[in-house]
This record gives C-alpha cells, structure tokens and sequence, in this order.
C-alpha cells in the first residue's frame, strides 16, 4: 500500500502524443492506398498498437504491478472469446 | 489492512479498472455486431465509410489524442504539486471534448441533412447491408459522444475540488480515475476511426 | 425493526440511529444486506403467486382463470421478477453483502457508498419494471428473454420493462466490481487465499462473472430499445439485421448470468455441509478452482440455449461439446461434497435439510441440463416443459433451496433469535415433496411434447397438469410454514447466542448480532474455514 508513485515526465507524455499523431497519420495513409483485405488488418494492427501506448504510459499500465495487468489482460481475452466463438456460427452458417 | 483510516489508493484504483473493463465489454457488443456484419456486406460498408468525413474523422482524432495527453499531464501536475497547472489541463480536456462534440454535430447534422439516419426513406431505399452500417454507426459513435459528455463533466467536477484543494499532490486518486475514464473513451475512439472513417 | 428489544451492541442499534432514514441511506453493509433480503423475497413473493396462478391457468385444458393475452404478460412478469428482482440479486446482495466482509475479517465493503448506490439502482430499476406493467401498452408478453422479433413489434411496454433491466445490470456491475476489491484488498490479517471461506470463493467467481458478462446484456437492452424506438434494424432482415445475433448477444450474459444464479449457492452449501457433518470439507483446494472453472467455461457455451435458432452446425457441434465440459467442475463439487459427508457426524438440523435437498435437486437439474446440452435431444424436448423442469430444479431447486438454507444459517446470527426447529423441518419437507411432484411431472410432461408458453393444451396432457399444480400448491403451503416460523423465530423468538453449530468462520467468532463495525478488535486469522478444533460444539 506505499509503494511508490510513479511520477512520468511531461517530455515523455509529449513523445507519446507524437508517436500517437504520427501513427494516426499512418493509418490514414494506409487507407488510402489499395490493399484489398489487409487495409483492415493494418488499421487494426496500428490500431491495438495506438492503444497499448496509451494504456501502458498515459494510463501508468507499465508501472502497476502484475495484478492489473493480468486482469486486463483476461477482460481482453474474455472479449476476444465472445466475438470470436461467435464466429463459430458466422463463419460455417 | 482493514484499517480504512487512510485512502486505500490501490483499492480505488482497483476498483475502477474492474469498471473500465464494462465499458470496454459494453463497446465489444458492439465491435462484435460490426465483425459479424462486416463480414456480411464488405462492399455496403466500404460503401458507407466512403460516405463519411474522413477529414472531420482525423480531426477528432487527433483533438482527442491531445485531451488524452493533457489529461495524463494533470496527473503529472498534481503529483508534482503543481496545482494551476494542473487545473489549466484539466481545463484543455474539457475544451478538446467541447470541440470533439462540436465536430461531431456538425458531421451528424450533415449526415442527417442527406436523409441518413435510422429508418430514413434514403436507407429503407438502398441495399440492406449500407442500413445496417448507418445503425451501427449512430449507434457507436452516440453512446461513445455519451461517454465523451460524461468524462467532460467529470473532470469538469476534478478540476473544481483541484482549485478547492481537495485534491492534491498526497490525494489525488480522484483525479487518476478521472483521468483513467478519460483515457479509456480515447481508446474507444482509437477503434472507432478506422473502422467506420477508412474501411474504404 | 424497533420491536427488537437488542442490547445497545450490534449493528440494529449501536449507532443510535434506528429510522427508516438510517436503513435506505445507511452505508454498513449489514444493514444493506438486509434491504437486499426484504426487497429481492418481496419481489420472491410476488413471482411465486404469479406462478400459482400460471398453474391454475395449466390445471385443466381450455381456459381456466385467464386469456391468452393475461397467461402472456403472466409467465413474462414471472419470469422477468425472478430472474431480475429475485436470483440475480439476492444472493450476492443480501448473503454476499451480511457475511463476505465478516468472513475476510473486513470491517466493511471497500466502497460502502457505491454499495449503497446498488441497492438504490436495484430498487429504481425494479419501478421501472412495475411501471411499465401498468402504463403504456401494458405489460411485457415477450418471455423474460426479449427475443426479437416479436419484443421490436410488440405494442406492449416491452420498452421501459427493459431500461428497468438496464439500471438493474448497472447495480449488478457495481456489486461486483466493489466485492472483487473487497476480496482483494480488505483480507484481515492471516487472511490467505487458501483460509477464505468456500462461499466468499464463489462470491469471488460470481463477481468477475457479473463484471465481465453485465455489460453486454447492458449493450443488448440498449440495442433493443433503439430497435423499437429509432427503428435501427439491426435485428430486422427487412433492414439487413440478423435476428440470431441478438440471441448470440442476449446469451453471451445470459449464459453465464445463470452462474451468477448457481455459484453462491453452491458456496453456501460448501460452508455447510462441513459444519454439519463435524468434518473438514472434502478437497477444499478443488471447490475453489472448481467455482472459477465453472465461471470460466460457463461463459464459452452460450450456443447451447440457440441449437434450433438456425445456427451453423459447426456451432452446434463446438457449443455442445463445451456444454459437457462445464458439467466437470459441476461434478468436482457433487463429488466433494459427499466425500465430506462420508463418515462425517452429521446432524440434520433445518439448514443441513436444505443443503442436502440442494445437493439431490441440483444433481437432478444438471443431468438434465446435459440431455439439453446434446445437440440432438434438444432438438426433441426443445422449448418444452422439460426445459421448465430443468431449469426449475436448478434455479429453484439450486439457488432457491440454497436461499432457504442461508436463511435458516444465517439470519438467526444477524438476528440474534432463534426460529422453531420442528416447523422449519416440516415447512421443509413440504416444500421438498411438492417441489419434486411439480417440476419433475413438468419433465415427464415435456418429454411427452407439451410446448412451453402455451396457455392452453391438447387433452392428453390433463392429468399430469393436474398433478403438477397439486404439486405446486404443497411446495407453497411448506413455503407459507418456513416464512412464517422464520417471522414469528426472528422477530420474538428466544435468544440466538454464541455458535450453537460450531462453524469455525470468522462470522462465529463475532458477536451476535454483530457490532457496526463488526469487530470488536483487529482479528488475526490462524487456521482455516474448516479446522473445527475448539470451536465449540464437539
């Protein structure tokens, strides 16, 4: 109960608002340009990639300790079993 | 440790993490109409990206972006004890959500100017799948501008016990939720833009 | 609640304020858990007259006491009270909220106001729900399930019936998230993962369940009523929607909502069977993991209520085979709690009764549940009254039967009186006999082909309906002997002291009924639930 606070610099939360622009702009050049099918794939990957910076450094995910992390990780999990059993169903009807 | 005479910060914050994960599996119901459908009409949904704003898309992504970091800031601020600050950022974020609001009404006005808008004469008119699309996307992106409302007068709420002093540089749990709500709304939209402005 | 004449040392007085005001805004989470209890078996009480008159409507072919439409409405409102107002709530809400902080050694919930707020949600939602039978189009007649079509097109008040569900699922998320950070966070000293009771374990369980499945019932409901009142169609072929996805939606919290209904139970009945049978549970480690599997695999085979929806048989095939799976942990529990009994010394006082009707109940229920499970039966008894059979002898004769046994357990401790032994155990053993007479003709009844929701039927089914409502009014004559012993024993019956059955959880240990704040001093736990040396009794 008294551990450290972390106090993350405002240099690093303006670098990562950068990257978060810059990536933004890549989705939407990469949209832009014909890729059939992988155009989702890749707004997707760079997607999930956006929120896990804002998850491991705006929201301080990279310093709390092995707890929360495992538990978000099993909410996602838990929601990538829901759409993905669902699947089971769509994809063989 | 059952002692609750000081704030249990690990607690609180515990506690609202559990909350964020309801709203990540509220908005997955939803993401998970979008893939079955999607995967239905691929074409009807390319169709019905094109015919949104992409440029007023992007805008808001980035004006939510940088609410995010000036939320993230004001934790900073706080832990670092500065307070004026702290409340200045507070202050940025709530404008970035007027903003983000302000674009989407003007881009939901449009939308609904052309007759598209759930059960329209245009959509009962076109193919199915363009109809499904337009719901899906009122639907999403209204329940996410209800969370943008309420993140907004939450923190509107923060910034005031900042001034007032109640939250501080040894106290300030209140507004790490605040802002942990705030950042979770961003990372919905980071979902949201691809996939209803650039699947095209 | 002012006739009890307490001694000034327990939550109903200590803190001088006895008003209705100091209960409805009180934050100690016993007093809480005591508006829970009041509220979710009022609302019991209100679903098993609704059912009693189902059954007068069932017990002659043709029309008895009401239409088609009433019968409708009737079997909806039943539902919907039962389902919503009663199981989902009631055990977290009053047994999870009296005993879970005690039984960690906690003085309290980590949130007490949120705790408050759910209550509060609960009882909003549930006017919601009473609202919308009176105004508007009347009462709901969708079952309390909301399948579309029908619950789109429907002029009945199927709209705000179903925002009332919503605020509900809201309070059900914030009980969750507040007890999974309790169980975490609040732990008296001593207190390992390996020493916490079996019925805070499946509260635990139960939590993540309501914390991960609610919000998609929550986003379904919502889907519903932009349907009906936005027209979105994305539930309407007309429009390009798939009326299965909202089955898919619906049972994705639905499934595992039933869980959320079966787990306390079976924790209640892991506390005790052991202090009954002088025993250590049998393979504790076991009925822990057992309750998180059965949380787990209970979330993967939603598929199993939609076999004739139209579905892929590929889906059929997976969603069946992970049905049995779940049926492994199920067992695990059966299995340990009868190696508990085994040569235990074992006294069959009123809540011993219960648990152990509970047991056979819930066995009869299960193996039922796997005819349904597999794809092929179900096609046959599919939406008969065997699936209300089954499902009575899991929720009734599970969950209900367990509520029974917390409230011959429990209360007494948080009453500080006693109820009559002699005619809790005839209250008990009507209500076991005519429990068994109602619900297991309803299975032969629906093996034979009776449809569910039918007011009305072919006249070879006559006698066994007659059967099943004679059986209905037994199991409510047991029902009015128990409410009333219970009353008459915990408003003015003798002392309650001390821990008469010798359970060696942390909630014997304080006194009866316990103060505000529970413990008299900062407890230090040194042995587990079930190490019954020195606890009193032999």
């Amino acid at each position: 109960m008294n551990e450290q606070h972390h106090i993350i610099s405002y240099r690093k939360l303006t670098g990562i608002w950068l990257a978060l622009l810059a990536l933004t702009a890549l989705t939407v050049g990469i949209t832009r340009i014909e890729l059939g099918g992988y155009k989702v794939l890749g707004a997707l990957t760079i997607a999930c990639l956006k929120s896990g910076l804002v998850i491991a450094v705006f929201m301080h995910m990279k310093y709390e300790g092995r707890l929360l992390r495992g538990l978000l990780f099993l909410a996602l999990m838990t929601l990538a079993i829901f759409i993905g059993f669902t699947f089971f169903d769509v994809l063989y009807r | 440790m059952t002692h609750p005479q000081h704030k249990d910060y690990a607690g609180a914050k515990l506690g609202m993490w559990l909350f964020l994960f309801t709203e990540i599996l509220l908005f997955g119901g939803l993401f998970l109409l979008y893939s079955v459908y999607l995967r239905r009409y691929p074409h009807e949904f390319a169709a019905g990206g094109k015919q949104l704003n992409w440029i007023m898309g992007t805008a808001n992504t980035a004006i939510l972006l940088t609410s995010s970091l000036f939320a993230a800031m004001s934790v900073t601020a706080v832990q670092r004890d500065e307070l004026k600050r702290a409340d200045g950022l507070i202050g940025g974020t709530v404008i970035c959500a007027a903003g983000f609001m302000a674009i989407k009404y003007f881009e939901w006005s449009a939308k609904i100017g052309h007759g598209i808008y759930p059960g329209s004469e245009h959509l009962k008119a076109g193919p199915p799948g363009e109809s499904v699309f337009f719901s899906l996307y009122y639907i999403t992106t209204g329940l996410h501008g209800i969370h943008v409302v309420i993140g907004a007068v939450l923190l509107a709420w923060i910034a005031a016990k900042v001034k007032g002093g109640t939250v501080n540089a040894g106290d300030y749990i209140l507004l790490e939720n605040g802002a942990l709500y705030w950042h979770l709304v961003d990372l919905i939209w980071i979902f949201i833009f691809p996939l209803y402005y650039l699947i095209l | 609640m002012t006739t009890l004449k307490q001694p000034k040392t327990s939550f109903w007085n200590d803190t001088g304020k006895t008003g209705i005001a100091s209960w409805i805004f009180s934050t100690d989470h016993k007093r809480i858990g005591l508006l829970y209890l009041y509220s979710t078996f009022g609302f019991f009480l209100v679903g098993v007259l609704l059912g009693l008159l189902l059954r007068i409507e069932l017990m002659a072919p043709g029309r008895t006491i009401m239409g088609p439409q009433t019968y409708n409405a009737v079997f909806t409102v039943h539902g919907v009270v039962m389902i919503f107002l009663f199981i989902l709530p009631s055990f977290p809400g009053a047994f999870g909220n009296l005993v879970m902080p005690i039984q960690i050694g906690a003085r309290d919930v980590a949130f007490p106001r949120l705790n408050l707020l759910s209550w509060w949600l609960y009882i909003i939602g549930a006017v919601l729900i009473l609202t919308a039978l009176f105004i508007g189009g009347g009462a709901p007649d969708t079952g309390w399930t909301f399948y579309v079509p029908f619950s789109a097109r429907t002029t009945t008040n199927v709209s705000l019936a179903v925002f009332g569900v919503f605020i509900i699922g809201f309070s059900a998320i914030l009980t969750g998230l507040n007890f999974i950070t309790t169980i975490h966070r609040l732990r008296a000293e001593g207190m390992t993962w390996d020493r916490i009771p079996l019925f805070t374990w499946s509260l635990y369980a139960t939590a993540w369940v309501q914390v991960l499945a609610t919000p998609i019932l929550a986003i379904t409901l919502v889907l519903v009523m932009s349907e009906r009142i936005l027209g979105t169609g994305l539930f309407d072929p007309a429009k390009g929607g798939d009326p299965v996805m909202y089955q898919h939606l619906f049972w994705i919290y639905s499934h595992p909502a039933v869980y959320i209904m079966i787990l306390p139970a079976m924790g209640l009945i892991s506390d005790i069977i052991p202090v009954f049978s002088r025993k250590p549970i049998f393979g504790y480690k076991m009925i822990a993991f057992s309750s998180l599997a059965i949380a787990a695999a209970g979330s993967l085979v939603w598929g199993h209520h939609m076999f004739t929806s139209g579905m892929s048989d590929t889906a059929v095939l997976v969603f069946s085979f992970l049905t049995f799976i779940v049926a492994i942990p199920s067992a695990i529990k059966v299995f340990n709690w009868v190696s508990t009994l085994y040569k235990g010394s074992i006294s069959l006082e009123a809540p011993m009764l219960f648990a152990l009707s509970f047991i056979l109940l819930f066995s009869i229920g299960g193996l039922s549940g796997l005819i349904l499970g597999a794809a092929a039966t179900d096609v046959h008894v599919h939406d008969t009254h065997f699936v209300v059979g089954h499902f009575h002898y899991v929720m009734f004769g599970g969950s209900g039967f367990a509520f029974f046994a917390a409230m011959h357990y429990w209360l007494p401790k948080f009453y500080g009186r006693r109820y009559a032994e002699k005619p809790a155990v005839v209250g008990w053993a009507l209500m076991f006999t005519g429990f068994n007479i109602l619900y297991f003709t309803m299975q032969v009844l629906g093996m034979k082909g009776m449809p569910r929701r039918y007011y009305d039927y072919l006249p070879e089914f006559a006698n066994l309906n007659l059967v099943a409502t004679i059986g209905s009014w037994i199991l409510a004559a047991g029902l009015v002997i128990m409410l009333v012993n219970l009353f008459r024993g915990l408003l003015w019956g003798a002392p309650f002291e001390g821990n008469p059955w010798g359970g060696a959880t942390l909630e014997w240990t304080v006194p009866t009924p316990p103060p505000t704040e529970n413990f008299l001093e900062e407890p230090v736990v040194t042995h587990g639930p079930y190490d019954f040396k020195g606890t009193g009794k032999p």
